[in-house]
C-alpha cells in the first residue's frame, strides 16, 4: 500500500483523486462508495436559483465533449438546508463550489455557506457559460484578485480559486488568485469552444459556444498546471482530460497536489475509485512511495525556466 | 397501490453497476433494426420495465462516439441471465453497437431511471407505439400478461415488413393492432379513433407510450378527457445517464409549475399529465 496522502493548505486528503465540479452527485453515492474518495466537490451553486441554458446542453466530440449546462442552481438556502446535509456521513472533505455575478456577492455567498460540514469552497471564476461572451472573472487578473481578496474577508474557510485555460497568461492569474488570499488553485475549468452540425448548418449547442473537457483538453490544463506550479507557493490541483493512471502521474509530475477526475465519470462512473485503486498499485510497482515523490520526478530542463517567458 | 422505483424496500446499497457483459446474439431484425442480448449476472436484472441502461459504444472505423447511448430495456430474464435490447441502427453510437459480435464484452451501466407504474387494479391496459418505440413497452406487456391482465398493442410502423416484436407481443398472449403507412391506418386521426373505440368498448383504463411525439400528445388528450392514468418513457440525448450533468433535461409541469426535469433520473418514464 503506497502512502496516497497528500496536503491542500490545512486539509489532509487521504489520496490525491477527488470530482471535478459539475460531474458529481449525491446520485453518484447509488454505484460506488464516496468514502474511498480525496474529497468532495459539489456542483457550482449560485445564490439565487438559475434556469440554465437551453439545450442542446452537451455534444460529443472524438476525443471529448461541449458542455453549455449554464448552472441550473435551487439557489443558496437549498444548499445549505438540502444539499450540505445530504453529504454529512461520508468522511472525505466537503468542498462547495460556488459563482455569482461579483466580488461583492461572491463574498456573500461564501459568508451565508460557510456553515458546519463544509470543508473549503471552490470559487469557480472561471465558467465560460457564465459571463457575455465567454467572459469570465478569472480572465483578468484584476477581477479575479477582487473576488479572491472580497471572499477572504468574509470567510475563514479555506478558498480554492478555480482558474480558466481561456487565458494568455495563466501565471499572472494564478499569483492575482493567490496574492488574494486563495489556499490553493484548481488548473483548469473547461475551454471555450464550439461545434457545427454541417448537415443540418446548425449549431451543436443550444448557447452556440461551450466548454470543452475530456481528454481533447488535457494537455492544455496540464501546461496550465505547470505554470501555475511554477509561479505560486500554494498548492494547485489539477483537473483536465483525466481518465487513465498515466494521466494522474502526468499531472502529479508537473506539480499537482492533487487532481480532479470530471468528465471520464461520465463514461465510467467508476472512474475515480478505478484510479485511486490503479495510482495505489502503480505507486507500489514502480517503488515510488508517496504523491509528493512522484512530485519531484519530472526532470528539470533548462528550457522550462524558459517557458516562463511565453507564460 | 401504485409502487415507484424509490418505494422498494428492500433497495441494495448501491444500486447500479458497471459491468462488462459478454455478446450472445446481435443480430438483424430486418434492414433497420437488431436484437443484441448479453449475458448479465443478477445484480443488473433486479431492473423494471421502462428503465435503461447506458451502454459504452467503442470507436468502430470512421466512428468516434465519445458518450454513452442509453437504451430502453426489451427484455430481462433471471432465469437464462439475460439481458435484452433492440435498436435501431442510425447513427456513430448505433454502428458501433451493431458491430459486436458473439463474444465480444459490452461495458454497461445501470439499470438506470424510473420504470413504468403497474396500477395493481389496471384491468385493460393498451401500449401504443411506432417502430422501435414497442421495444420500450415489451417488457411492460410481460409484466401484465404475468400478472393475467388483459392486454392491447396498437403496433405503428411505416410498413409491414417494419412491423416490430408482434410475434413477441402475440406470443405473451397481447392483443396487436397493426397499423402502417402503407395501409393508410396510422394516421393521428385514424389511431385515435381506435383508440376512443377500445375506451369505451373495451374499457382501457391504462395508457403506455413510448418515444414518438405525436402519438404521445394524442394520448395525453386521451388519457385528460376520460381520466385515464398513462405514462410515456421519453428518449433524449444525455451525457451522464446517472443524473448528474443535467445536460437531458425536458421542461415538465409537476407540483403546480413548469421544471427542468432530468430524463435519465426522474423519467425516462413520466406521467402523461407532466409532460408539455
Amino acid at each position: 500500500m503506497a502512502d496516497l496522502r497528500t496536503r491542500i493548505g490545512s486539509l489532509e486528503l487521504q489520496n490525491p483523486i477527488m470530482p471535478a465540479s459539475g460531474t458529481f452527485g449525491i446520485e453518484m453515492a447509488d454505484i460506488f462508495d464516496f468514502d474511498l474518495l480525496g474529497a468532495l466537490v459539489l456542483k457550482t451553486v449560485t445564490p439565487h436559483m438559475r434556469a440554465g441554458n437551453p439545450v442542446p446542453r452537451v455534444c460529443e466530440l472524438p476525443n471529448g465533449m461541449l458542455n453549455s449546462i449554464g448552472i441550473p442552481s435551487k439557489g443558496g438556502d437549498y444548499l445549505v438546508d438540502r444539499i450540505i446535509p445530504q453529504f454529512s456521513a461520508f468522511k472525505p472533505p466537503l468542498v462547495v463550489s460556488i459563482s455569482a455575478n461579483s466580488a461583492e456577492d461572491f463574498a456573500k455567498f461564501a459568508s451565508r455557506i460557510s456553515v458546519a460540514g463544509v470543508d473549503a469552497i471552490e470559487a469557480n471564476i472561471s465558467c465560460p457559460n457564465i459571463e457575455d461572451d465567454g467572459h469570465a472573472f478569472a480572465m483578468s487578473t484584476t477581477a479575479t484578485h477582487k473576488v479572491i481578496a472580497a471572499m477572504r474577508k468574509a470567510t475563514d474557510l479555506p478558498i480554492w480559486a478555480k482558474l480558466s485555460p481561456n487565458v494568455g497568461a495563466p501565471a499572472d492569474i494564478a499569483r492575482a488568485a493567490e496574492d488574494a488570499g486563495a489556499d490553493a488553485l484548481v488548473a483548469t475549468n473547461t475551454m471555450l469552444g464550439m461545434a457545427i452540425d454541417v448537415k443540418s448548418g446548425k449549431f451543436k449547442l443550444g448557447n452556440v459556444m461551450g466548454g470543452l473537457s475530456g481528454p481533447a483538453l488535457k494537455p492544455i490544463s496540464l501546461r496550465v498546471t505547470y505554470q501555475c506550479v511554477r509561479a505560486v507557493s500554494i498548492p494547485v490541483i489539477g483537473c483536465g482530460g483525466i481518465s487513465t493512471v498515466d494521466d494522474v502521474l502526468e499531472y502529479l509530475m508537473a506539480g499537482a497536489a492533487a487532481v480532479q477526475v470530471g468528465t471520464a465519470s461520465f463514461i465510467h462512473p467508476m472512474a475515480m475509485p478505478d484510479l485511486i485503486r490503479g495510482l495505489d498499485e502503480r505507486l507500489d510497482a514502480e517503488g515510488w512511495e508517496t504523491v509528493s515523490r512522484v512530485n519531484g520526478m519530472l526532470a528539470q530542463r533548462r528550457e522550462a525556466a524558459n517557458v516562463l517567458e511565453y507564460a | 397501490m401504485l409502487k415507484t422505483n424509490h418505494e422498494l424496500s428492500s433497495r441494495p446499497a448501491f444500486p447500479l453497476h458497471q459491468r462488462t457483459c459478454e455478446v450472445k446474439v446481435n443480430d438483424p431484425v430486418n434492414s433497420q433494426y437488431r436484437y443484441l442480448v448479453v449475458s448479465a449476472p443478477d445484480e443488473l436484472l433486479d431492473c423494471e420495465p421502462g428503465q435503461f441502461f447506458h451502454l459504452l459504444c467503442e470507436p468502430e472505423g470512421d466512428d468516434q462516439p465519445f458518450f454513452r447511448r442509453p437504451m430502453s430495456i426489451y427484455g430481462f430474464d433471471r432465469d437464462r441471465g439475460e439481458l435484452s435490447f433492440l435498436y435501431k441502427v442510425t447513427g456513430a453510437g448505433t454502428r458501433s453497437l451493431a458491430s459486436l459480435r458473439a463474444g465480444d464484452g459490452l461495458d454497461v451501466v445501470g439499470p438506470l431511471g424510473v420504470g413504468f407504474t403497474l396500477p395493481e387494479d389496471m384491468t385493460h391496459p393498451l401500449l401504443v407505439a411506432r417502430g422501435v418505440g414497442l421495444a420500450t413497452l415489451a417488457p411492460l406487456a410481460r409484466a401484465f400478461r404475468q400478472r393475467g391482465v388483459k392486454t392491447t398493442a396498437i403496433c405503428s410502423a411505416r410498413s409491414a415488413d417494419l412491423l416490430m416484436s408482434v410475434e413477441l407481443f402475440e406470443a405473451l398472449g397481447v392483443r396487436v393492432i397493426p397499423v402502417t403507412d402503407a395501409d393508410g391506418n396510422s394516421g393521428t386521426g385514424a389511431i385515435e379513433a381506435l383508440i376512443e373505440r377500445l375506451v369505451a368498448e373495451e374499457k382501457v383504463d391504462g395508457l403506455y407510450t413510448c418515444g414518438s411525439k405525436r402519438l404521445t400528445t394524442l394520448l395525453k388528450r386521451v388519457s385528460s378527457s376520460h381520466g385515464i392514468f398513462g405514462e410515456v418513457a421519453l428518449e433524449q440525448h444525455m451525457a451522464c445517464g446517472v443524473g448528474v450533468c443535467q445536460a437531458c433535461v425536458l421542461p415538465f409541469s409537476r407540483d403546480g409549475r413548469t421544471q427542468d426535469l432530468r430524463v435519465c433520473r426522474d423519467g425516462p418514464v413520466f406521467n402523461l399529465t407532466e409532460v408539455l
